[in-house]
């Protein structure tokens, strides 16, 4: 018998690239990491304390001091705000008696915040021992602490309804809702189990992977990059393994198309990573899955490993001898940059999530160093349906630019949150229209890292070619405050989520949300709006996508609200351009015979 | 045999080996790339972005770029020259720089940096942080106040067995370097001067040992950073 860190070393094989998984269970066992463990960690795997407190100490969930017997983590994200976070989080803290960031000092109930989880489509929410209670009110706060002090299971915790769809299976039993109001090709359940990885492994995979070329489908995480091409990329690349992780990660706030895909169209999914293993000649595939969602666990494991007694995923997967494929599910910890594919890569290989250096190209240099492709939940869905219906089928959807559909979250005042599927190039006014978006100020087009529009441009088009996201819409009506509810808290997530790696990316939202700050205070000048707006191109030199648009929120809301800026400025004369230093250093200047370069 | 290419950094026609990263490729063609993070020898990481440049149109960071044929370099344009200006600092805002009482003044890579780009007042608000400044250890002192959190001690100081000592703490504006709190004993005076010698700034010091070089005799006392690189013979000459 070893102790409880041994055991769970065992588990892994000792092995230090499997490092989160490790710090997760110990996480969830001791309910913190203390240097005494991860010494006994360090010792096990035979790297240094160091080493593994720079993983621990990079996410969110893992925590060096007890967050108590109940951990609450309360979303913090806009939309949380807007249903009435403020109301919820003064419920708890005076039900339990402590702060959040703080645990009771009995040690029974630790209260925290945390970004976006995923449920903008049913906000107030927060996870408790990595359960999700959705539409929290005050009064259901104080039934949640009454029950912790008497230290109910939490499953004994929910209300009596679980959700809709697979929410209430036996394996998930959560309260949460998909909240599908409207199904399109990919969402659509038409497909008989193992049809396609039938019908795929007597096809050639370069087929296989013309037929995804020729569908034109771009990445549906947000950037786009053809599918296709990324396969036939890490076909072609050198390697005796290779891997498809399917990125499920979405940490966007205001995302959520994603955890309803999981939850409702799983064997879709593996198949999808399947059918992009034979493609491009990879036997294992990983499911890089966010922390948030860690209820979806034993369901989703439980769906592999009945995907593997029907024979879709193992060996010999349809009586094909070249046609291996498994996977297996990586767990997150709390980081939005693992969103970014060499991050994700990074952090499954148990280090900090701090994105990569390209070139290399994961495809060429991904996991373990070998060729690796990374796609979305919903682009691998996708595919699955372009082999079924064929690429023409495809073509035929959506726009000349931007072909197929795309699955939309979205949230905030409407009268119809929720996941939509539809085709690319309908317009943010047939949206709203569709959503029952009403009284409506402003609208998030994709997420803190996308743009903020204003009506005079709600006749723009969903497409690469013109407003491209990764399926968050974030609705605001005439009451919300932009720049204190939105553009604030979007540049505080851009900070609390930033790795640091990059010298731009750690420092310039800082800078720059001091000024919004000056700004929002009544003691900004003209010049400090145009400073916000030049300083925002330095971000630019960022390594990765969350640094390089870390000054969105920013920016797209000075282009397109600047009268919210303009009207909160001091306009006296004196305030206008702050004094001149070249004429104040000009004396000195030829005194000391330098030339004034400012 | 190696395969030979050819390139142009601000139209200057360049020869370079295949596959060099683009900051030794510009060396060697006598053009300087100012970096912070870089350590020659050392698989890059790209943290300073200091080295950035615009490569057919793009930004990238010359450090973590591979060299190919045809490539088109834009380095001393107007663009770059501010930007990275501007990353500089950002530095100097982001931590607390006393250069005057410095112990790595005129050996400092950032002040360096600051003087060859003219800075004389940052164009961003000082952040003043609260940092510490750590000498627990026996043999270091770290002045987190000046650590531009480059990673070079991460990437460079190993122990015997090859294990971390330096490594990165937490994420974002908080973060940190971290001493493996193991490794006090294994501290040789060579590992505590290598620490230092490494650290482009002052934040890691080998104690009682500041001041050796006197001030006006260090290295950017006499030539501006970068200098060896763009008039190679003329410097070899002053420096004899």
């Amino acid at each position: 018998m070893g102790t409880i860190v041994e055991t769970i070393l065992k588990k892994y094989g000792n092995d230090s690239t499997r490092l989160m998984d490790i710090l997760i269970d110990v996480q969830n066992e001791k309910s913190c990491i203390s240097d005494i463990t991860v010494k006994e960690i360090a010792n096990g795997l035979n790297i240094s304390m160091a080493d593994v407190e720079q993983t621990l100490s990079f996410y969110h969930f893992f925590s060096k001091t007890p967050t108590g017997k109940y951990t609450v983590y309360l979303n913090d994200s806009v939309v949380a705000f807007m249903m009435g976070r403020e109301k919820i989080a003064k419920a708890f803290e005076e039900a339990v008696e402590c702060k959040f960031g703080e645990v009771s000092p009995d040690g029974l109930i630790g209260l925290f915040n945390t970004s976006c989880i995923g449920m903008n489509d049913q906000e107030p929410a927060a996870i408790i021992n990595n359960r999700v209670f959705t539409k929290l009110t005050p009064f259901r706060v104080k039934e949640l602490v009454k029950d912790m002090k008497a230290g109910k299971n939490i499953n004994e915790m929910f209300s009596a309804s679980t959700g809709d769809g697979n929410n209430s299976h036996e394996l998930v039993h959560s309260v949460v809702n998909n909240n599908i109001r409207k199904e399109g090709p990919v969402l659509k359940d038409d497909i008989a189990q193992g049809e396609i990885i039938e019908k795929i492994s007597k096809m050639d995979p370069e087929d296989v992977i013309n037929e995804i070329k020729d569908s034109n489908i771009r990445g549906r995480g947000g950037a786009g990059f053809p599918t296709g091409l990324k396969w036939e990329f890490c076909r072609r690349a050198a390697g005796d393994q290779k891997y498809i992780f399917c990125n499920a990660d979405e940490g966007e706030p205001g995302t959520f198309k994603d955890r309803v895909m999981l939850t409702e169209r799983a064997e879709l999914l593996f198949e999808g990573m399947a059918l992009a293993g034979y493609a491009v000649g990879a036997t294992q595939g990983i499911l890089y899955l966010r922390y948030e969602y860690k209820y979806l666990q034993e369901y989703l494991e439980d769906v592999i490993k009945r995907a593997e007694e029907a024979g879709l995923l193992g060996r010999n997967i349809a009586g094909n001898k070249k046609f291996e494929f498994n996977i297996r599910i990586q767990f997150g910890a709390g980081a939005y940059v693992c969103g970014e594919e060499s991050a994700l890569i990074e952090s499954a290989e148990g280090k900090r999530g701090e994105p990569r250096d390209r070139p290399p190209f994961p495809v060429e240099k991904g996991y373990l160093e070998y060729p690796t492709v990374v796609n979305n939940v919903e682009t691998l869905c996708s595919a699955v349906k372009i082999m079924k219906y064929g690429s023409e089928w495809y073509r035929g959807l959506g726009t000349l630019e931007s072909r197929g559909t795309k699955v939309l979250s979205i949230s905030g005042d409407c009268f119809h949150p929720g996941v939509y599927e539809i085709e690319w190039g309908f317009t943010i006014n047939d949206i709203l229209d569709m959503v029952g978006g009403f009284d409506v100020q402003a609208v998030q087009v994709g997420g803190p890292s996308g743009t903020l529009i204003a009506p005079n441009e709600f006749d723009r088009i969903l497409g690469y070619e013109d407003l491209a996201t990764g399926g968050s819409l974030i609705i605001f009506n005439q009451n919300r405050k932009l720049l204190k509810d939105v553009v604030l808290n979007f540049t505080d997530f851009f900070i609390e989520e930033s790795c640091g790696s990059c010298s731009t990316c750690r420092i310039m939202p800082v800078v720059m949300r001091d000024k919004l700050v000056k700004i929002m205070d009544g003691i900004g000048v003209a010049k400090d709006i145009d400073d916000l707006f030049e300083w925002g191109e330095i971000l630019k030199a960022s390594r990765c996508g969350l640094g390089q648009t870390a000054c969105n929120p920013i920016v797209s809301s000075i282009n397109n609200f600047r009268d919210l800026y303009t009207s909160q400025i001091k306009t006296a004369k004196d305030y206008e351009t702050g004094f001149d230093l070249n004429l104040a250093v000009q004396e000195a200047c030829e005194a000391t015979n330098r030339v004034p370069n400012i | 045999m190696y395969q030979t290419i050819k390139f142009t950094i601000d139209g200057k026609e360049c020869i370079a080996k295949k596959g060099q990263y683009l900051v030794d490729a510009a060396k060697e063609n006598n053009i300087y790339i100012p970096t912070l993070c870089n350590v020659e020898g050392v698989k890059p990481k790209g943290a300073c972005r200091i080295c950035t440049v615009k490569v057919n149109g793009r930004l990238m960071t010359a450090c973590t770029t591979p060299v190919a044929e045809g490539m088109a370099i834009e380095n001393n344009t107007e663009e770059i020259i501010d930007l990275r200006k501007s990353i500089v600092e950002l530095f100097f805002v982001e931590g607390n720089h006393f250069c005057p009482a410095c112990e790595k003044s005129g050996e400092c890579d950032l002040q360096a940096l600051a003087y060859k780009f003219l800075i004389m007042a940052p164009r961003f608000p000082f952040q003043f942080p609260v940092r510490e400044l750590d000498a627990t250890n026996p043999k270091i002192v770290k002045d987190h106040n000046r650590c531009i959190l480059c990673k070079r001690c991460i990437r460079v100081i190993k122990d015997e067995e090859g294990k971390n000592i330096y490594a990165f703490k937490k994420r974002g504006h908080k973060v940190e370097i971290i001493v493996d709190p193991e490794s006090a004993d294994k501290f040789t005076d060579e590992l505590a001067e290598k620490s230092m010698e490494i650290c482009p700034v002052g934040a890691i010091l080998v104690k009682e040992k500041g001041f050796s070089t006197p001030i006006g005799q260090r290295k950017y006392d006499k030539v501006p950073i970068g200098s060896d690189i763009e008039k190679v013979t003329k410097i070899k000459n002053e420096v004899l």
